[in-house]
């Protein structure tokens, strides 16, 4: 199979208006990470943005960036360090735990994929700091939505609604964003040994604090065992953390009155700044779902729901849950299967409102199921039309999110 | 005001006018609709009050079904809606049509759900926006997007324009504080898109949904996030000899990290109408006025303070000053969030809504001295400086039709310049009908192309909202290029 990394952006939309023209499926990617997630995608050629690289606008003033798509996350992050700035919604690095090597991934595609990681509960997700997109659509035109200010309603939010396609409606080919300061100091209160009932309890508690919490994830006792941090692994408990960010004299005061607020659940212990990023610097590159090639979903459902959903889905089969976003993202880990469980999975969730997307399975099983969440007839309805209109010839990752679009 | 062109509108659903009147009677009771002319006149306009239009009919319905059977029955006798929340736009958004019906939200008010343990509420759209704030507050919550007109304006209409405020620097727009919302097509069908859950399946409709400007449907309820509220908050005064000092400081504060939630910036004639009016304690011997607010406890508020008192000391401020308590800072508020009424009682003045590079602010600020003082105009200039958005308010004399004339020219002069200097037409009011012919300026015909054909996704009569947003000539573009 060729794979096509032109350098320009017009080089770009002739291949895509050639491919048009001859109804020809393109596979669409940036570095390739994620090219496990979502139904195989049958196409002779594979475009990929991982040519378009370099960041074209920086104003850490502003709080804004822009950069080509094919601009690895890393060098984005580089450059934001040097000015003691960062991605405000943390994405989490796929990669390593679909088979893939880390810090490869590009900026394009943390947001046409909508990645975002712990600090989502508290600041938004990456679709939230999107400001504005070039992009080339499915017939060849190359547009552009929103623009490099904070506060824009200028026209309809295109830009958000390419954001989390996975490349089905649109190629990203530049890409502008907030970006906030990196705080002074980091903090982590974890409670030991929660049920996950008792867990999401707590996580949701804290969140209603005025503390700022900015990160609240669970990890049941399999898998804190998992993890690197020999501090949160060595006592072979369960984990249940919340991160408190700000200038130093701030993450004092409030990991002790958070740690008052939560006494009721026992007496949470403190953890300073390095052990803290060592931590959730862990969690962004999902170290404790590394090691196994099980079937792995995500799924998302109100907090309150985490253990719920995850007790339902117990009945069927023995999984293995890490909760993230206070309850609200379930990492779930299931037993092999020809359709990894989807049936059953599904059904729960009818029960309890959310979706769920299987994130790490055989190609066979994808081609079988439905990777994402079926869609409701209504809205199924608007989001074929949607598809239509950006792609009438059905060429860009052709059934990637949905059999037949 | 009246330079933007109307489309004519239908004889024969004009002339059906009395039948339509009976049918929507049936749908949802003699007492949901409203066809009388003086009771009509009422939503003749909105906050744009230069436009005027008498509606068909008036709907007031008091459930998504009843919503439904309207839009349903509209869409199969091809009549056109506009959708109405408090009327409180100022872009004509909710501007109706002698040939549409206008359905508004205002009697489906209810908080239906509080959860504080997911930090949602559903509620109905045509809750007032401080309202939400109102039925969370007593346990520390509030709803995070706060326009200005707050008291008065529904959700509904901060769905559709997706709407800002003073304090989203640090909380986001409505789309950052929205995770689901219940919403009937023109078609009367009903869509339920997202929940409690903090993402949505699929397609980001939702995004593509709040900011449609009412053209997509019309939202009936709507999951959104509510937060707790810091411990505490103060603002503080900052006073410059000069608008270049002014908007140096706030690079200077927002570059050492810290993000306050607010930082408003007015100049001298702002300043001079809103301080006579609230007697906020305003400096009136300087040019640029910052008000700087933090939240935290109230030691982590003294230290951002002093934080912020540093870095502003290059600038060589002529006044600095912290609000010395609760009573202080609800008056320097007060100063801010009333300016618009305040200057309202001086003048009539037209208020303009683009968003520019914080670094451009002296030069446009100088530029529009130079464009109002061309038209011979006066203007106040109120800026929300963390994020860029600008509005400068035109004053003119509404009975002077020369002088209306001037103000719109001067209006878009303004708009073409802060999308020359890399900003945008609007921040946070809308395109409505206002800006429609000014979209040329900032988007391409593909752009719009791109946009348009997604309304034809949801409308694809375009019946909802009609001859708003886009420039007229661009949809015959769409029917020849679709």
């Amino acid at each position: 199979m060729a794979t096509v990394k032109p350098a320009v952006e017009w080089e770009l939309s002739n291949l895509i208006l050639a491919a048009a023209e001859r109804g020809r499926p393109v596979e669409i990617m940036g570095a390739g990470t994620k090219r496990g997630v979502g139904r195989p995608v049958q196409a002779a050629v594979t475009l990929s943005t991982a040519g378009l690289r370099g960041v074209t606008l920086y104003e850490p003033t502003e709080l804004v960036m822009s950069a080509q798509t094919g601009t690895p996350v890393a060098d984005i992050e580089a450059q934001l360090e040097a000015r003691g700035q960062m991605l405000p919604f943390e994405p989490i690095d796929l990669g390593p735990a679909l088979g893939a090597q880390a810090g490869r991934g590009t900026i394009g595609a943390v947001f046409a994929t909508n990645l975002s990681g712990a600090r989502r509960v508290a600041t938004g997700a990456a679709r939230d700091h999107l400001l504005g997109v070039r992009a080339i659509n499915g017939r060849g035109e190359t547009f552009k939505s929103g623009g490099r200010v904070l506060k824009n309603v200028t026209g309809y939010d295109v830009a958000r609604g390419v954001a989390g396609s996975w490349g089905t409606l649109a190629v990203l080919t530049e890409v502008t964003f907030k970006v906030v300061p990196k705080p002074e100091q980091t903090a982590t209160l974890v409670l030991f040994g929660l049920t996950d009932d008792l867990a999401t309890e707590v996580m949701c508690q804290a969140m209603g604090t005025p503390y700022e919490v900015s990160g609240a994830v669970h990890l049941p006792q399999a898998m804190a065992q998992r993890l690197r941090t020999a501090e949160l692994r060595d006592p072979g408990k369960a984990v249940t953390a919340l991160r408190i960010e700000n200038l130093a004299s701030f993450v004092e005061y409030r990991s002790g009155k958070l740690r008052d607020h939560l006494a009721p659940y026992g007496k949470a212990e403190v953890l300073g700044d390095d052990v803290s990023l060592a931590f959730w610097s862990e969690l962004r590159q999902l170290s404790i779902l590394q090691d196994d090639v099980r079937p792995l979903w995500r799924i998302s459902t109100g907090p309150t729901n985490g253990p719920k959903v995850v007790d339902a889905i117990r009945r069927y089969m023995p999984v293995d849950p890490f909760y993230d976003w206070s309850g609200g993202l379930i990492w779930l880990e299931v037993p092999e299967a020809a359709d990894a469980g989807a049936s059953d999975i599904r059904r729960v969730i009818a029960q309890f409102g959310g979706h769920a997307t299987l994130m790490r399975a055989e190609p066979a099983v994808r081609a079988a199921i439905d990777v994402f969440q079926p869609l409701e007839p209504a809205v199924e309805r608007l989001t074929r039309g949607i598809k239509a209109t950006f792609d009438p010839a059905g060429i860009l990752n052709p059934g990637r999110m949905y059999a037949a679009m | 005001m009246s330079s933007i062109q109307l489309p004519e509108p239908s004889p024969e659903i004009l002339a059906r006018r009395d039948a339509i009147v009976v049918d929507l009677r049936e749908l949802v009771g003699a007492e949901g609709v409203v066809s009388d002319e003086d009771g009509r006149r009422a939503f003749e306009t909105d906050g744009l009050t230069a436009y005027r239009k008498m509606p068909l009919a008036v709907v007031l319905p008091q459930s998504t079904e009843e919503v439904s059977a309207v839009l349903r029955y509209c869409h199969q006798n091809g009549i056109k809606v506009v959708a109405r929340g408090a009327g409180t736009s100022l872009c004509g958004g909710a501007l109706p049509a002698e040939d549409a019906v206008v359905v508004g939200v205002s009697k489906m008010n209810r908080v239906l759900e509080v959860d504080y343990a997911n930090r949602v509420a559903v509620v109905q759209t045509g809750i007032t926006n401080l309202a939400i704030s109102g039925a969370v507050g007593k346990d520390g919550f509030f709803y995070a997007p706060d326009p200005s007109s707050q008291l008065a304006c529904t959700l509904a209409g901060n769905l559709a324009m997706n709407s800002g405020g003073a304090h989203c620097l640090k909380y986001g727009v409505t789309t950052n504080n929205v995770l689901g919302v219940k919403m009937v097509l023109m078609n009367g069908e009903v869509v339920e898109i997202g929940g409690a859950h903090l993402d949505a399946p699929g397609y980001d409709l939702l995004g593509l949904i709040i900011g449609s400007e009412g053209q997509f449907g019309i939202t009936t309820e709507a999951t959104v996030r509510i937060l707790r509220a810091a411990e505490h908050a103060r603002p503080m005064l900052l006073g410059f000899a000069s608008t270049e000092e002014a908007g140096a400081c706030v690079s200077a504060i927002i570059g050492s990290g810290i993000i306050p939630v607010a930082i408003e910036y007015m100049d001298k004639p702002a300043i001079e109408v809103c301080e006579a009016f609230a007697k906020a304690g305003y400096p009136l011997d300087v040019e640029a006025l910052l008000i700087v607010e933090v939240e935290g406890s109230e030691t982590e508020i003294d230290d951002l303070l002093a934080r912020i008192v540093k870095m502003a000391e290059p600038f060589r401020p002529k006044t600095m000053k912290v609000s010395s308590s609760p009573a202080e800072s609800a008056k320097i508020w007060k100063g801010r969030k009333s300016a618009f009424g305040a200057i309202g009682r001086i003048s009539e003045y037209y208020c303009m809504d683009g968003t520019i590079p914080l670094k451009q602010l002296p030069h446009v600020l100088t530029r529009i001295s130079e464009i109002c003082g061309s038209h011979g105009l006066r203007v106040a200039n109120i800026f929300h400086a963390g994020d860029g958005n600008l509005h400068p308010l035109i004053l003119y004399n509404a009975n002077d039709p020369a002088e209306v004339e001037k103000a719109e020219l001067a209006g878009a002069e303004i708009l073409k310049l802060c999308v020359e200097v890399g900003g945008c037409l609007t921040g946070e009011h809308g395109v409505g009908v206002e800006k429609r012919e000014l979209m040329r300026h900032q988007f391409s015909e593909t752009d719009l192309l791109v946009q348009m054909r997604i309304k034809s996704v949801f409308d694809p009569d375009w019946l909802l909202n009609p001859a708003k947003v886009f420039p007229l000539a661009e949809r015959v573009m769409l029917d020849n290029a679709a």
